[in-house]
């Protein structure tokens, strides 16, 4: 079964280890973002990964207006916005260890090499109907 | 004559069997199966041998051989060198069962077990099974090389399972993805494959479920993938050649008084596919093997399922009954109790319960349904409103 997780710019409960990045000591963003990587790896080497992107803070909100009108547009996004920092899909064989991958991501490092036990959403993908329904 | 593909995915399993139940180590059997089946590919691009199991089995054993060798020589380990078939000359059923066995040992996760199965026993490629599943084909290379060796670990000696080889068969025709493959085809083909090896009456009744299932497989859901409900199935799309060929199998199995799992739920199927309307359904045969069910294991989804058939036996207030010994939060949940509400003509409630099991499916067809049938009930109720 598959399952997203999803981290915040901002939005997120707060973490126990709340110091923003541009705060770290120097070679502190460099360990944060080695430890993502080297956790897509093994996620990989267990058969268990399935994609993973950081997205760009900014953004605008974008709708259309009607056949033939410019598209409506609204940005940049205003600070009081939940952000998505970015998000990883993971297909594993249960729930208790796709809550064992969040905390592993969870436990990325952040100011004092510390983790920063970061709040993430983790939402199962839908499935298939099952073949065998009734 | 030419390379037939077919050939060579139906000729692989048996041919890794053969070098398996010869003693060798299943993860380099594996590889070099896999070498032997590149050689053929491109030696037999003109003409293929007379006879290509041998071939292959020639091939693959000599490339094993070699890898042995050289793995010996790189370890220092001798004793590794010397494959001999221990004990007596298996056959090549064996061969075939033991692998079954092997791919899906109960040291494997069952996502582990489904892939391994579909590789080695399958003859599937990793391309082919990462894009079923959907995921990357380097996650999927990985997620079976972890289980070859997981399995290889496990050696030889270790008796098979045959209840984990079901339920892994039964996982593949289940989650029945879209894709090249036609998974559901192949679950049954391996599925008929196994009941043939052991002619236990449980491989048979797995079988039969799956062909009773498979047979209703054009009525159940419409062109765009939406759920129809049993009741407004077309049971002239019923496949009647696999009902036929279903209900036979599953005869056969009750026959040997031996009752299991997969038995009793062909037997519901068997029920199913056996009424011509939905109202000549034996609502009380289906109930009782419901019951039955419950002494081979008391989950809340063969209790829910029961509340359903109860509902259709002696009303819905009986069924609501049922419903009140389950956890509400049991999956389904609220999609049953709010089809037994609907039945007793509670639309408020029932329109309520089908929006709230819309929030808490898990599948978007389910999903999909769910938000329907709330809009379809909520429609009702404002047109009542609007009439008095």
């Amino acid at each position: 079964m598959k399952y997203l997780l999803l981290k915040h710019y901002r939005g997120a409960p707060t973490p126990p280890n709340d110091v923003p990045a541009d705060q770290w000591a120097p070679g502190e963003w460099d360990a944060h973002c080695r430890y993502m990587d080297d956790l897509a790896a093994k996620l990989q080497r267990s058969g268990e990964f399935v994609a993973s992107h950081a997205l760009s803070a900014e953004g605008m909100w974008v709708r259309s207006d009607g056949s033939g009108r410019p598209p409506l547009t609204d940005g940049p996004f205003a600070e009081t916005k939940d952000l998505i920092a970015g998000f990883m899909l993971i297909d594993v064989d249960s729930h208790e260890r796709a809550v064992e991958v969040a905390c592993e991501l969870s436990s990325a490092p952040g100011a004092g090499g510390e983790p920063i036990h970061e709040w993430l959403e983790l939402r199962p993908v839908m499935g298939e109907a099952p073949n065998c329904p009734d | 004559m030419a390379v037939d593909p077919e050939t060579i995915r139906e000729l692989s399993p048996k041919v890794l069997a053969i070098l398996v139940g010869r003693g060798a180590d299943f993860s380099a059997a594996e590889d070099a199966v896999q070498e032997a089946v590149i050689r053929a590919l491109s030696s037999w691009e003109s003409e293929a041998p007379s006879n290509p199991k041998a071939w292959l089995i020639t091939v693959a054993w000599r490339v094993f051989v070699d890898m042995a060798r050289a793995d010996v020589a790189r370890r220092d380990r001798e004793e590794r060198f010397t494959i001999e078939p221990t004990g007596g000359r298996s056959s090549e059923r064996d061969d075939t069962l033991q692998l079954y066995f092997l791919c899906a040992h109960p040291d494997l996760t069952p996502s582990s077990a489904v892939a391994l199965t579909l590789r080695a026993v399958g003859g599937l490629t990793t391309s082919q099974i990462a894009s079923a599943y959907m995921v990357p084909e380097s996650t999927m290379a990985q997620r079976i090389s972890r289980a070859k060796r997981t399995v290889s670990l496990v050696g030889l000696r270790q008796p098979g399972d045959l209840s984990t080889v079901m339920r892994t068969l039964y996982l593949v025709f289940n989650e029945g993805h879209s894709g090249e493959i036609d998974l559901v085809a192949e679950a049954i083909r391996l599925t008929r494959e196994l009941h043939t090896l052991t002619d236990d009456p449980e491989a048979g009744g797995l079988l039969a479920l799956m062909l009773l299932h498979h047979a209703r497989r054009n009525s159940r859901t419409t062109a765009d993938g939406a759920i129809v409900p049993l009741a407004e199935q077309d049971r002239g799309s019923w496949d009647t050649e696999l009902i036929a060929e279903g209900v036979r199998v599953l005869q056969d199995a009750l026959a040997r008084d031996q009752l299991g799992e997969y038995q009793v739920q062909a037997a519901i199927a068997a029920l199913h596919a056996d009424a011509r309307t939905f109202a000549e359904t034996d609502w009380t045969q289906i109930v009782e093997w419901y019951d039955e069910l419950l002494r081979f294991g008391d989950t809340p989804i063969v209790r829910l399922n029961r509340a359903v058939a109860v509902g259709e036996t002696h009303g819905p207030l009986q069924g609501l009954a049922c419903l009140a010994e389950i956890d509400p939060g049991v999956p389904r949940y609220e999609a049953v109790a709010a089809h037994l509400h609907e039945k007793m003509g509670e639309v408020e409630t029932a329109a309520r319960l089908y929006a709230s099991a819309a929030r808490t499916a898990t599948s978007l067809a389910e999903r999909d349904h769910m938000t329907r049938q709330a809009a379809r009930l909520n429609a009702a109720l404002r047109d009542m409103e609007r009439s008095t």
